[in-house]
């Protein structure tokens, strides 16, 4: 395997997992389905942290390893760091039951 | 696919010769201490538990404690108690009695011999004797199916999916094909991936006791009130880059491979399927060790990417790193390095495979970091208070 940059886990995934620290304005390079595809990041990434790969409106699901990992909680635009403070679980919420 | 152990009188097969100091209660932990500091070739567990205890949890105290003295990798057990607690410390015998009748279980309870020093005295001198017959124990070839393999990984981070699981999965397959048994645990670490391992599960039966125990699971969190994200994912967690339970758990089942799912068994229940079993466990690293232990595992491989120390006293613990920048870090705790796939120089078989050789090599004997640092953490899961 080349070194990898970022890795995006499964075809449907809306987000791309970054293998090194990324600054703004980096044009990031990853393979999905085969194909290699760039993306501009717009905020600085931490390792191992995740980028949109695509605009997800807020409520829509943030898709990774082919599976859903938690809710928009705000628009986000395509290159922008997905993390706690615009993703939120569904799962586990005792502060939410009875609502 | 051979490895050197020790096959117990009634068949079990150990992978260690311990003799273990194992104090039934809180009060004794001292005295356990001491003992196992004064004789070489001896481990000791302390714990807070065994008084004051109610019911099924006090139950599962006791079955924790005499799992582990019971436990194939231990040659020979001193009981260490108080006197007037609730688990006593010859009732812990007397049940590693009855399970190993050949198994040397001496009990030293601290007010009967009249103190603390007296007491350690005592626990020592039989001790020295039982670390001399343990050394006359003689290790045969034995093949990979008789292993039963527990799988963690603790302190995740975001290439823990990537590098460390995937290639432990690889590993936990080779174990599977050479007849072997497989521990997946740590439940909570399962919630949002329960959908997964329901589809891989032998039959329906099985396949609703995944659901039923992840709902059982979220449950507490419900009926606690509160967002289990206050402890799930661990700020580590969150800092390393996973932003929730599910993409964290995601990640988390890729270490237990890909053969179909056998059977869902309890926290620390006899471990008595071959291939891939799940058992209910905490996601806290040493309950879940612990647990899986009192199950039977003789071994345990520990994927992480924040990095862990921790090591079973009694079970081999192999970490594993998800980065090569933390293999580097920690290196006196960490076994193996799975940072080479994400730096591009090995595959995920590549290293899956390297951690089954690991597994085999120790399991004849080449000693984990853990062993060598002297880790003996043992913590076990709580059902009610103390009263």
């Amino acid at each position: 395997m080349p070194k990898m940059d970022a890795v995006v886990m499964k075809p449907t995934d809306n987000v791309c997992t970054v293998l090194r620290e990324v600054d703004p304005d980096a044009a990031i390079s990853t393979v999905v389905n085969g194909e290699t595809i760039t993306v501009t990041v717009i905020e600085k990434i931490p390792f191992g942290h995740k980028f949109a790969l695509e605009p997800i409106r807020s409520g829509a699901p943030i898709i990774k390893y082919g599976e859903t990992i938690g809710l928009a909680t705000k628009d986000i635009q395509t290159g922008q760091h997905v993390h706690v403070h615009n993703l939120e679980s569904r799962r586990g919420r005792g502060d939410k039951a009875g609502d | 696919m051979d490895f050197r152990g020790y096959r117990r009188p009634d068949g079990k097969v150990g992978i260690r010769n311990h003799v273990l100091i194992l104090p039934s209660v809180v009060c004794a932990n001292r005295v356990a201490r001491g003992i196992s500091q004064q004789i070489a070739g001896t481990t000791w567990v302390e714990h807070q538990h065994g008084c004051t205890q109610l019911g099924a949890d006090a139950e599962l105290t006791s079955h924790v404690l005499v799992s582990h003295g019971a436990h194939p990798n231990v040659f020979g057990v001193v009981v260490v108690g108080l006197g007037c607690e609730t688990i006593r410390a010859q009732d812990i015998a007397a049940a590693i009695k009855k399970q190993c009748p050949y198994k040397p279980v001496h009990t030293v309870i601290i007010q009967d011999e009249g103190g603390s020093v007296k007491a350690t005295a005592a626990g020592a001198s039989a001790a020295r004797r039982m670390v001399a017959e343990a050394s006359r124990a003689v290790q045969e070839t034995l093949a990979a199916s008789e292993l039963i393999l527990g799988t963690e990984c603790g302190g995740s981070d975001a290439c823990s999916g990537i590098s460390a699981n995937p290639s432990l999965g690889v590993a936990s397959d080779l174990l599977i094909e050479a007849g072997g048994t497989v521990i997946l645990a740590e439940t909570t670490e399962i919630i949002g991936a329960e959908h997964i391992m329901a589809a891989r599960a032998v039959n329906g039966q099985v396949a609703k006791k995944c659901n039923d125990l992840i709902e059982r699971c979220e449950a507490l969190a419900t009926n606690m009130g509160v967002d289990m994200r206050g402890g799930q994912p661990t700020p580590g967690n969150i800092e390393g880059g996973l932003s929730s339970i599910e993409e964290k758990s995601l990640g988390c089942i890729y270490k237990a491979g890909s053969k179909p799912l056998q059977d869902v068994i309890e926290y620390a229940e006899p471990i008595h399927q071959k291939g891939l079993v799940w058992m209910d466990t905490p996601g806290q690293d040493v309950e879940q060790i612990t647990g899986m232990v009192a199950g039977g595992c003789q071994l345990v491989v520990f994927t992480t990417g924040r990095g862990t120390c921790c090591g079973s006293p009694i079970a081999p613990t192999i970490k594993v790193s998800t980065t090569t920048k933390l293999f580097e870090k920690m290196n006196d705790n960490i076994d193996l390095d799975a940072g080479s796939i994400i730096s591009g120089e090995s595959t995920v078989q590549q290293v899956g495979e390297t951690i089954f050789k690991e597994m085999l090599e120790v399991a004849s004997g080449k000693l984990t970091k853990s062993e060598i640092l002297g880790f003996n953490d043992f913590a076990i899961k709580r059902i009610g208070p103390s009263m």
